[in-house]
């Protein structure tokens, strides 16, 4: 069933049902002695009993319907809204006792009820988005998180795996919020004013090279260049992550990319955003906006065939170019687009038929770390005649030092970035046993990354960026300053530019629906009757104002620590208050 | 905060001007150390200046040990001082059994090599001296060097002074250059190798302020070149970038302030030389100063120059005369010893620019 076309399926409810007094539903303790009423076979609720015991029911889902049948004034709104099919309008016979005239003379009645019923089917439990209760004038109805719920034991019917969006949920704790700005400028030096001193917050992307292989020459006491250097990019130190259109609705993507044009072009913020593997828009690839975006390629090469005809025409060379190897919410798994949210423009950006897109866990024919800086590396960095950084986002991993230091001694200086994408990162699609069960934290791996580059006297020759997790609390400025301190160049953050957008999902469960083409707010769906619930410039607005306070709050924390410049890599100026934390981070433990 | 003087004359000066200085701008410091470098030496050095100089506090083990570890090198005495002392009782200082002051010759084999393999020798020579003797704490060597001299001490500096007897204007120890501290010990033990100035290679160099980089700054310079070691200072790392800068990379003295006060990305972009200064930017990124300082520091050539920080939150005033130069952390520190000057020239580093002063105590002012 279209959960958003659906002509609402009204029925009577064969089992009677008594107010309880408090407004909510409740089937009555007494059935069996229940006064039949006219027209009610009370026989038939006895004989399907027992389908309720056996039977799937909202009991055995995350989340509970509670619907309050006093204050509803059954305007639908709920129903219209929920995008799941998760609830619908039933009608039901409801007894009453009646009173009329000067003396007492009750009267046992029965009405007929329009009640909102939770359905059944798992193919439409209920995510918790809580648009129901959003959209309600009176308040009358909510999901409430069911912790007895089954639904892992009632979701594989048909032998499928379940399948979800969001990110996971099973982390026994927040690092990042173990560790606070400790070593705050006193006495000794002076701390510097947010508001009144200078700050300069610029990040290179791009390799960078060892001092005494830059090609200089001196020229009547001058430094002057003498020769190529990779290409180097000034960009501000917290940028947008991966999200392809398709993953995202096209209007969603849209006010991003007009809030990422927006911050470069009137605030002179070098925002950057990744494309995300689902190509780009030809008007985009052409413009001189290209600037602002970094190009993906991921195993599945979505979009490339449009970027590679736009080429000839391009304006302007992309920020960079992001090979994306791995995905810190599903490492090992490749991308997955449902079919769902195939849509006639998907296709044709990406220039594939209406089906589950999948790309490869792998890159095809790469085999090495060796061979990928051999072919994947050279080929996009000649397609750019070298003139654009070409870096590498990866799954954090047990692995992931190896790559790095594989990376970093690449004798061609061609890895401009190695982006780090921790367990805590969103997807649009993937299996849950994968999200939740698969990964590694960001903070300890980007800290190792760094350290084992210091042990070489190589930090900064890769610039380090780390994902996943990044501002899960509403807070990104400061999951930011403490990642740059632990020795990140930057950050990227995706789903908190969702949730700017309206995105309801949360780390406790709360929607993640992003595989479903459902979302309810018209974020990762192409469904234009969702897509129009997305005000585009009022999204483009909210993350303008979202950078611009971030901003000034990372200038708030540099302050303090008396730095004007980005303190990558100054653990010194973090503790942690987990001792844990504090010697796998080898940070001060303060308690 | 430190305090800081130094000196550059045309002639050579009594290491009293240096103290002076300190104390008047005592109420800066906590009567915990005096440190100092002389170059250019005048009085009783005057005559070796070609011959490297050893500067060395000791016990009689480190002083055997050193003794033969230079001479299995084949170094051999030339010419060696043995300051008189006023051991006055009640003097605040934790004296060293012996203080070395020593010229010798360079190895045979080595007399006639260049000059850049020579400074490799010295340089080498120290550290491992330095390691000979630090192990087990029998004692200090600060410097192992042609016409350079450096003496530190844990103490009041009035009774260093008085112990050494630098408080007499016709001392023994006189130098052209001289760049003196007193510490306010804050972040570190109280340690000898904590105090600046610092030598490396020809280059003294010595701090007033915090390096909030101290960690990037330290992470990156290890492993770079075997001097740079020790970071019981964060003012150590200051040295090692203008030795890094300039010694290893080679690049000219005025990319010092770019290394370590970068311009911001606004000024750079609106330069002719923006590609080279990002590429310094990003390259040394992790060499930058952040925090409140000003450096002074001397070549090789005993040039000396002077930095700020790039918001100038460490002060700093030049004075002169006909005939000298004296650099303080505050104006009475130069009113002591020059208080007749003209004070309209006395100048104030500004945040953007390296002030350099010549062998003829001509100034000139870079602007970055």
């Amino acid at each position: 069933m279209d959960p958003v076309n659906k002509i609402p399926d009204v029925k009577l409810d064969d089992v009677k049902v008594r107010s309880n007094g408090n407004g909510l539903e409740k089937k009555p303790a007494n059935m069996v002695t229940a006064p039949a009423v006219k027209g009610l076979d009370a026989n038939r609720a006895y004989a399907i009993q027992p389908t309720y015991v056996r039977d799937v029911n909202p009991v055995d889902f995350p989340w509970k319907i509670k619907w309050n049948s006093d204050t509803c004034i059954r305007c639908g709104s709920c129903v219209s809204t929920c995008t799941f099919g998760s609830i619908e309008p039933r009608l039901q016979r409801q007894g009453q006792t009646l009173s009329m005239g000067s003396f007492p003379n009750p009267v046992d009645n029965s009405q007929v009820i329009m009640a909102i019923k939770q359905v059944n089917d798992p193919k439409h439990y209920c995510r918790g988005c809580m648009m129901c209760e959003k959209v309600c004038p009176t308040n009358s109805i909510r999901p409430v998180y069911n912790e007895h719920n089954r639904f892992p034991l009632v979701a594989r019917q048909g032998g499928s795996p379940i399948k979800r969006g969001g990110r996971g949920h099973h982390l026994p704790f927040r690092v990042l919020d173990t560790i606070k700005v400790g070593r705050i400028s006193q006495m000794t030096d002076p701390s510097l004013d947010a508001s009144r001193h200078t700050f300069d917050l610029l990040t290179p992307l791009g390799r960078n090279l060892p001092p005494d292989e830059l090609p200089f020459k001196v020229e009547n006491g001058k430094l002057v260049m003498d020769g190529w250097a990779p290409p180097l990019r000034w960009i501000y130190p917290v940028m947008i992550g991966d999200m392809s259109v398709g993953a995202l609705s096209w209007r969603m993507w849209e006010a991003v990319t007009m809030a990422v044009a927006y911050l470069n072009e009137e605030y002179h913020l070098p925002v950057r955003m990744s494309s995300g593997e689902g190509g780009m828009p030809s008007r985009l690839l052409k413009s001189e906006f290209l600037k602002y975006f970094i190009i993906q390629i991921a195993s599945g090469h979505f979009g490339w065939n449009r970027i590679i005809k736009a080429m000839p025409e391009m304006v302007a060379d992309p920020a960079a170019v992001l090979i994306k190897i791995g995905q810190g919410a599903k490492p090992g798994d490749g991308g997955l687009l449902p079919a769902e949210k195939v849509a006639p423009h998907i296709q044709a950006i990406r220039g594939v038929p209406k089906a589950d897109l999948l790309s490869p866990p792998n890159h095809q024919g790469l085999y090495s770390i060796e061979e990928s800086v051999q072919k994947m590396f050279l080929s996009m960095n000649a397609a750019f005649k070298f003139r654009v950084p070409v870096a590498i986002k990866v799954a954090a991993s047990a692995t992931s030092v190896a790559v790095f230091n594989n990376l970093v001694r690449d004798p061609y200086h061609i890895v401009g970035g190695f982006f780090l994408d921790g367990i805590s990162g969103g997807t649009g699609a993937a299996h849950e046993v994968s999200l939740d069960h698969t990964g590694h934290p960001i903070l300890s791996k980007l800290r190792d990354c760094y350290l084992a580059a210091v042990d070489q006297g190589r930090q900064g020759q890769i610039p380090l960026f780390a994902g996943g997790g990044f501002g899960d609390t509403g807070d990104l400025a400061a999951d930011a300053f403490k990642a740059i301190c632990l020795g990140a160049s930057g950050v990227f953050a995706a789903k908190i530019i969702l949730q700017l957008a309206g995105c309801v999902g949360n780390e406790k469960g709360r929607c993640n629906a992003c595989n479903t083409g459902h979302c309810p707010v018209g974020i990762c769906t192409q469904d234009p009757r969702l897509v129009a619930r997305l005000d585009v410039d009022a999204v483009a607005q909210n993350i303008v104002d979202y950078f611009l306070a971030l901003d000034v709050e990372l200038k708030k924390l540099m302050a303090p620590i008396g730095n004007s410049s980005l303190p990558i890599g100054r653990s010194d100026a973090l503790i942690a208050m987990n001792k844990s934390v504090s010697e796998r981070l080898q940070i001060a433990y303060a308690c | 905060m430190c305090r800081m003087a130094a000196i550059k004359s045309k002639e050579p000066v009594s290491t009293a001007l240096a103290l002076r200085m300190m104390l008047a701008m005592q109420k800066g410091h906590d009567n915990s150390g005096f440190a100092m470098v002389m170059q250019d030496l005048g009085g009783a050095f005057a005559n070796f200046k070609r011959f490297p100089l050893l500067s060395m506090a000791c016990t009689s083990e480190g002083l055997y040990r050193a003794e033969k570890f230079l001479d299995d090198l084949g170094f051999t005495p030339k010419f060696d001082y043995q300051p008189d002392v006023d051991d006055l009782p009640g003097l605040d200082f934790q004296k060293m059994p012996h203080y070395v002051f020593r010229n010798y010759r360079y190895p045979e084999h080595f007399t006639n090599r260049p000059w850049d393999e020579k400074k490799l020798l010295l340089v080498d020579t120290r550290l491992k001296l330095r390691q000979l003797l630090n192990q087990d704490g029998q004692g200090y060597v600060y410097s192992f060097w042609p016409d350079v001299l450096t003496l530190k001490e844990v103490g009041d500096p009035r009774d260093i002074g008085t112990y050494f007897q630098l408080w007499n204007e016709d001392h023994w120890l006189k130098a052209r250059v001289i760049s003196a501290q007193c510490r306010q010990n804050t972040n570190y033990r109280i340690v000898r190798y904590a105090a600046h100035p610092f030598f490396l290679g020809g280059y003294t160099l010595m701090g007033n302020g915090e390096n909030t980089f101290y960690q990037k700054n330290k992470e990156f310079q290890q492993g770079k070149h075997p001097g740079y070691i020790g970071f019981e200072s964060d003012t150590q790392c200051f040295l090692y970038t203008l030795h890094y800068v300039t010694e290893v990379l080679g690049w000219p003295l005025a990319y010092y302030k770019h290394v370590v006060t970068p311009l911001s990305h606004e000024e750079i972009s609106r330069r002719p030389d923006a590609p080279v200064l990002q590429r310094i930017r990003q390259s040394l990124q992790h060499l930058e100063i952040n925090g409140p300082n000003t450096v002074i520091f001397v070549t090789p050539e005993g040039n000396m120059g002077i930095v700020a920080d790039a918001k100038k939150l460490r002060p700093l005033v030049i004075g002169r005369d006909g005939d000298m130069i004296a650099v303080a952390s505050e104006v009475c520190g130069v009113n002591m010893i020059l208080p007749k000057r003209n004070t309209d020239r006395d100048l104030y580093p500004a945040e953007r620019e390296t002030v350099m002063i010549n062998n003829n105590l001509e100034i000139q002012q870079w602007i970055q």
